[in-house]
């Protein structure tokens, strides 16, 4: 059985001026040990997918309208906050874009490291700052023993964000989500931290959800990779797969549009326009207005999700049909 | 090279660091750039790069002359700024232009886009109303906006678009040379294509001189002629774009190159070749070279001996004592 299984999630805001529909009808599932990543754009749902699971959208003006998220038999979309409680930084560890914000800085680090372990009963005392030491140590802080006593703002940004790591994983989560963990770091320290979410997270089999906006850094992590548009789901595919041969216009172009793939000099591909208005309900595919094969049917709609051959899925109804066939990016450059 | 359009001649900017209410003797200096000797030519895109700290902002704000040099020249269009009058200086400061990062917060939000531009434009020069219209229309045309846009306020935009404004304010005051600090890093991936290709097209139409900083190794090489790495507060490799990120020669840009490659693989199980270690502070630099201590090439003289850039291939430069041992098989 799958570790997670998300069915029709569907979140919206309900603001002043109208409602926005961040999550529009997402499912997905993910097995244990195995690695998500959630790609997308700013706006594209992917953040508020998973705070929906966790029970962390601000209620109001946040609403979860309907679906269910079966987490190890608990369905965590309707679950009273104890349970969540007991669920959250216990069996779901979670890593933010910003270590300076979600640690607090006036507690040292041993402090926020050990209060996993107490507030889940894990351990307490001798134990616990053992645990924590431990865990420190084991992302690579160098000095742990003295810097354990530190506070935030005495560490750099790639090791507050190692803090942040050691305090997910140190009560022994089955699932670990990473929201743009790398995104505030430097490129070299970026690599840093990979690595390390890489390398944690297969030596303790934990289930990951990595999100970014960055496909890159997705595809080099991941085992499967979901990419999200205006609240959907438009491709889920194997990492590899998605960048030999991408199932979706947007994902194509999302590839194209970055500067390492292309001849130096030249006028780089752009997505033209803008992504849509979230207040806007659309019939058909959200990317169609922007899309180069958008026919009359994809403004029209309805539009699926569906599972393809190769083992993916799309939403792109042309694909669907037969009538694309994408070559990825990778393949482009090296002809 | 045609002619040099901006000469930096040993620029310092040192900051005194104060020591705290009981601080005792010899106050510390943070040393953001340390020594930075750098030529570019008219018509130009330098890019500079290097992490967060490394002083490439800081740099940037010299030669607008935001921050004034603690040692060393400026020199824009063979005039040091330093030996200017009050009126010279804000004459030449309209041939030099910045984009910044951040187009929510570079704006002001309380003015059209109408007022925004009309003030670039009458800032150095004058121009009769019924002229003004039709420049600001000339401007947003010019980066890709419709000239209806101009009595809207940045709030209305999206990001994409503030940096198209921000962009024609720059060029409202007809500069030759645009300092653009990380103007697409807080651009969604679909968006910043756009910019960058605007970018391009006119650099090349105005045959603008530019320096292009970015942590963004290949947003950078598309648009450069040549780029310049910055390692806590030095210039330690110089050279044509492609060779600097496709042979480098330092130690760090090849570490910077290898780092960076993560977004343009095509799938897991290729080795990343990390760089150990943060930056170390530019309080307190490492002596000798300041990079020995993230280095796998370090020997004991990487120690002592301060490494100056040396050209390793022609019109390609790096500050390493090592490039011989290093290069020595490829």
């Amino acid at each position: 059985m799958a570790l997670l299984e998300v069915e029709g999630l569907r979140t919206a805001f309900h603001t002043r001026h109208g409602v926005v529909r961040a999550v529009n009808d997402v499912s997905f599932r993910l097995e244990r040990g195995e690695t998500l990543g959630i790609v997308g754009e700013s706006g594209s749902g992917k953040s508020v997918a998973c705070l929906s699971l966790l029970g962390l959208i601000p209620r109001p003006p946040g609403r979860i309208e309907s679906g269910s998220a079966q987490f190890d038999g608990t369905d965590l979309l309707h679950s009273a906050e104890s349970t969540l409680r007991g669920i959250r930084g216990r069996r779901i560890g979670m890593i933010f874009q910003d270590p300076m914000t979600s640690l607090n800085p006036y507690l040292t680090v041993e402090q926020q490291l050990v209060e996993p372990l107490l507030i889940h009963g894990l351990a307490e005392g001798a134990e616990a700052h053992r645990l924590a030491l431990a865990a420190l140590k084991e992302v690579g802080v160098p000095d742990a023993e003295r810097r354990i006593r530190d506070y935030p703002h005495q560490f750099s940004g790639g090791m507050r964000q190692r803090v942040m790591i050691a305090m997910a994983l140190i009560a022994k989560p089955d699932l670990l989500i990473a929201d743009e963990p790398t995104t505030a770091l430097d490129v070299t320290v970026q690599a840093q931290i990979l690595d390390l979410i890489e390398r944690e997270q297969r030596q303790r089999g934990v289930a990951a959800i990595l999100i970014s906006h960055d496909l890159g850094v997705v595809a080099d992590v991941c085992d499967r990779v979901m990419v999200m548009y205006a609240g959907i789901v438009v491709e889920t595919a194997p990492s590899e797969a998605l960048f030999r041969a991408p199932q979706h216009p947007y994902t194509r172009a999302l590839q194209f549009s970055r500067p390492a793939r292309q001849a130096k000099g030249t006028e780089l591909y752009a997505i033209p326009g803008l992504p849509p208005d979230p207040m806007q309900v659309l019939a058909g595919c959200p990317f169609a207005p922007r899309c180069e094969f958008a026919i009359d049917d994809c403004v029209r709609g309805p539009i699926h999700l569906e599972p393809l051959p190769g083992g993916g899925e799309s939403a792109c109804l042309r694909i669907q049909r037969g009538e694309l066939e994408f070559e990825g990016a990778a393949r482009a450059l090296s002809q | 090279m045609t002619q040099a359009h901006l000469e930096l001649q040993g620029v310092k900017v040192h900051f005194p660091l104060e020591r705290g209410i009981f601080g005792r003797g010899g106050a510390a200096t943070v040393k953001a750039v340390d020594g930075v000797s750098l030529t570019v030519g008219k018509g130009e895109v330098l890019g500079l790069v290097g992490e967060s700290g490394c002083g490439k902002s800081t740099l940037a704000r010299t030669i607008l002359n935001l921050l004034p040099a603690t040692e060393g020249a400026v020199i824009l269009s063979g005039r040091n700024l330093a030996s200017l009058s009050r009126e010279e200086l804000r004459a030449a400061r309209a041939d030099v232009q910045m984009i910044f990062q951040d187009p929510y917060a570079s704006l002001n939000p309380r003015m059209t886009v109408h007022d925004t531009l009309a003030e670039a434009i009458q800032a150095h020069r004058r121009v009769p109303g019924a002229g003004l219209a039709e420049e600001v229309a000339a401007l947003l045309q010019r980066v890709g906006l419709a000239p209806r846009f101009s009595r809207k306020y940045p709030h209305e935009f999206s990001g994409g678009q503030r940096q198209r404004i921000a962009i024609a304010r720059a060029l409202a005051v007809r500069p030759g040379l645009i300092v653009a600090d990380e103007p697409v890093s807080a651009l969604d991936v679909s968006i910043q294509a756009q910019i960058i290709n605007l970018l391009a097209r006119l650099t090349r139409d105005l045959a603008l001189t530019m320096i292009f900083i970015s942590h963004d190794l290949a947003v950078v090489r598309h648009l450069s002629h040549r780029i310049a790495v910055m390692y806590l507060g030095k210039i330690v490799e110089l050279g044509p774009a492609t060779d600097v990120l496709e042979r480098p020669l330092h130690p760090y840009t090849h570490g910077l190159v290898s780092a960076a490659r993560i977004g343009e693989r095509s799938g897991r199980g290729e080795k990343r070749m990390l760089l150990a270690g943060d930056p170390p502070s530019p309080v307190n630099p490492p002596p000798g070279c300041s990079f020995h201590p993230r280095c796998g090439y370090a020997i004991d003289e990487c120690r002592r001996a301060e490494p100056a850039l040396d050209r390793f291939r022609p019109a390609h430069e790096a500050a390493c004592i090592r490039l011989k041992a290093i290069h020595a098989s490829g």
